[in-house]
């Protein structure tokens, strides 16, 4: 429950593009921490290093460390597939399974980690929707498909898929930039809900969303396009945006990037 | 590069030129009032193919549906029933009992043989093989397809009867019990082995649509997956076998209507009879469009249009078949992968 995820000089690769270049930050256990940065610099991927979903890229490759508390995610020996059950990820386009139900969507993570019996299930089901606020208004169509709900709503469902299996860490990459300013300030609420139980890491392109919901906040920029993108400072969310210590932060933040 | 941040950015829109905005602006009000020729035309032709295509489809089916009349009225045995298929005699004794049964059996052998195998080997080509190998596997599968189909009839006589002895024998062995896989005598002319030719030749029909239906699976319902921590062949499971399920039976579809309506290869390999046989390695049986092409030379005026009512028979079943494939896809449509 809610580990500590250590990145030490973390570089991935899309075929021989370096798409970032040693990263290494500390996120801290029932946190949330936002990345920001202008598109390209690499953010998206390095989230995706967290759960090792960029390698299922053609060409994705990563060198470096990610330690979840003292277990390196790219140490011999481990399964991928493990790590993602146990690093759960939200996606910036609402992506519930089309052909599933609502309750096979919540449940669909659970059936995967093996054998839950039918009550069990059903409870850990009812337990998620009310983790994602989203109990109230599906409970009397569970056995409907997701894709008939609100772009809003399919987005919290996919939450309440991804924190059905209880996962160690959330990842949320640009979890509101499809969704209505009603929905996304919902998502919001939640995120700050969902940081007493879990490590949250949402990427967003959405300052003010970062300032809203996040502990601590990470600059990513790149050089000039096609160079890798780095880390440029992380630090308290409120000093990065009243006080930054890199000057690349202030320009960005303020609107003078480049 | 970081691909899923760059379609939240658009591009800003490029404001019309002045000059251009001002005619645009003349043309739709022009529009508005009276129809421009070109488009005149262009509805005329494009309604007139369509009722032309409508027109042509009537009058085949008033033709077919005459001339099978004229010889229904006259047969005296029954049409659906009687197994037999003499149609030189006054009165002439007709019945399609016998071609529906091979058909229909041909056909289902033929596809379940064939659809397990493309639909794995859509998979393999989308989901497994490096993208080189599954190139060349594709090609090769579009060739099978443009093999035509007396090849196979000829492939099926001369190579693979003479093979079949083998499977018969065993089929014959350890399941002959069942009365289904009794193996009496004869070469293996018979309906398996019409089936499993059939199912070699449906085979790239299915794999091909199946492979283009499972590569258009959107990428984010199978990170769904991945990142519950499924594994390769549970994301197969969760998202694209569900997201191709109407796809792949509408493939289906189009090798079963090509297995029921297969003339030549099924003529070359089965020696017919006029006979249901409860076995299928028993030599004979027959096809609707295999009896058609074996009789439809020597038949009288007669005999022409009795083979034109067996032919509509076929054109029904295919119909049906097709009706029903259709309500499979439509009762979970709320549920398609279309939806997405």
């Amino acid at each position: 429950m809610a580990k500590r995820i250590d990145v030490s000089g973390l570089t991935a690769f899309y075929g021989s593009h370096k798409a970032i270049e040693d990263i290494s930050m500390t996120v801290e256990p029932r946190s949330v921490t936002a990345f920001i940065g202008p598109s390209g610099c690499g953010k998206s991927t390095f989230l995706r290093t967290l759960n090792r979903m960029h390698e299922v890229t053609p060409g994705g490759r990563v060198e470096g460390k990610v330690l979840l508390d003292d277990e390196d995610l790219y140490g011999p020996g481990i399964d991928p597939v493990a790590v993602r059950r146990d690093v759960g990820m939200v996606f910036q386009r609402p992506n519930p399974f089309p052909t599933m139900s609502i309750f096979d969507n919540v449940a669909a993570g659970l059936r995967l980690n093996g054998s839950h019996k039918k009550a069990e299930l059903g409870e850990i089901v009812e337990k998620s929707l009310k983790g994602a606020n989203l109990w109230n208004e599906v409970k009397d169509r569970l056995n409907k498909p997701g894709s008939g709900l609100s772009g809003g709503q399919q987005q919290r469902l996919c939450i309440a898929r991804a924190i059905a299996v209880e996962p160690d860490v959330l990842l949320m990459d640009e979890p509101c930039s499809a969704l209505d300013p009603i929905s996304t300030l919902a998502i919001e609420d939640l995120i700050s809900e969902l940081k007493e139980r879990f490590t949250i890491v949402i990427v967003t392109h959405n300052m003010q969303q970062a300032a809203r919901v996040s502990d601590r906040t990470a600059f990513f920029n790149l050089a000039a396009v096609g160079r890798p993108g780095k880390l440029v400072e992380i630090d308290e969310t409120e000093r990065i945006f009243s006080n930054p210590s890199v000057q690349a932060t202030e320009d960005y933040i303020s609107g003078r990037f480049g | 590069m970081d691909t899923t941040t760059q379609n939240t950015e658009q591009p800003p829109p490029t404001p019309p030129e002045p000059a251009s905005a001002a005619t645009t602006a003349e043309e739709g009000r022009a529009a508005r009032g009276a129809t421009r020729p070109g488009d005149r035309v262009f509805l005329g032709l494009s309604r007139g193919s369509g009722i032309f295509l409508l027109v042509i489809m009537a009058a085949i089916a008033a033709f077919l549906a005459y001339r099978a009349s004229i010889a229904i009225g006259k047969d005296e045995g029954n049409f659906l029933t009687t197994m037999e298929w003499n149609t030189n005699v006054d009165p002439p004794v007709f019945g399609i009992a016998v071609l529906a049964f091979g058909t229909v059996i041909s056909s289902i052998i033929a596809m379940a043989l064939a659809v397990p195998v493309a639909v794995g080997i859509a998979l393999f080509i989308t989901h497994y093989s490096p993208r080189r190998v599954g190139g060349v596997l594709a090609y090769v599968i579009d060739l099978l397809a443009a093999v035509p189909s007396i090849v196979y009839g000829l492939w099926g006589a001369l190579v693979l009867v003479p093979h079949m002895e083998g499977l018969f024998g065993w089929l014959d062995t350890y399941f002959g019990w069942t009365g289904v896989f009794e193996w009496q005598e004869g070469a293996p002319r018979s309906l398996l082995t019409v089936g499993i030719l059939l199912a070699i030749m449906i085979l790239p029909v299915i794999t091909n649509v199946s492979r283009e239906v499972f590569r258009q699976v959107p990428r984010m319902h199978e990170e769904a997956a991945l990142a519950l921590g499924a594994t390769r062949w549970e994301v197969i499971r969760m998202s694209v076998l569900p997201f191709g399920r109407s796809g792949v039976i509408s493939a289906s579809m189009l090798g079963l209507g090509r297995a029921l309506g297969e003339t030549m290869a099924v003529a070359t390999v089965l020696s017919p009879t006029f006979k249901i046989h409860a076995s299928l390695l028993d030599p004979g049986g027959g096809t609707f469009a295999q009896n058609i092409a074996s009789k439809f030379g020597e038949a009288t005026e007669t005999g022409r249009d009795a083979l034109i009512a067996s032919g509509l028979v076929l054109f029904v079943i295919t119909l049906l078949v097709n009706g029903a494939a259709r309500m499979i896809i439509a009762r979970r449509k709320e549920y398609s992968g279309a939806n997405a």
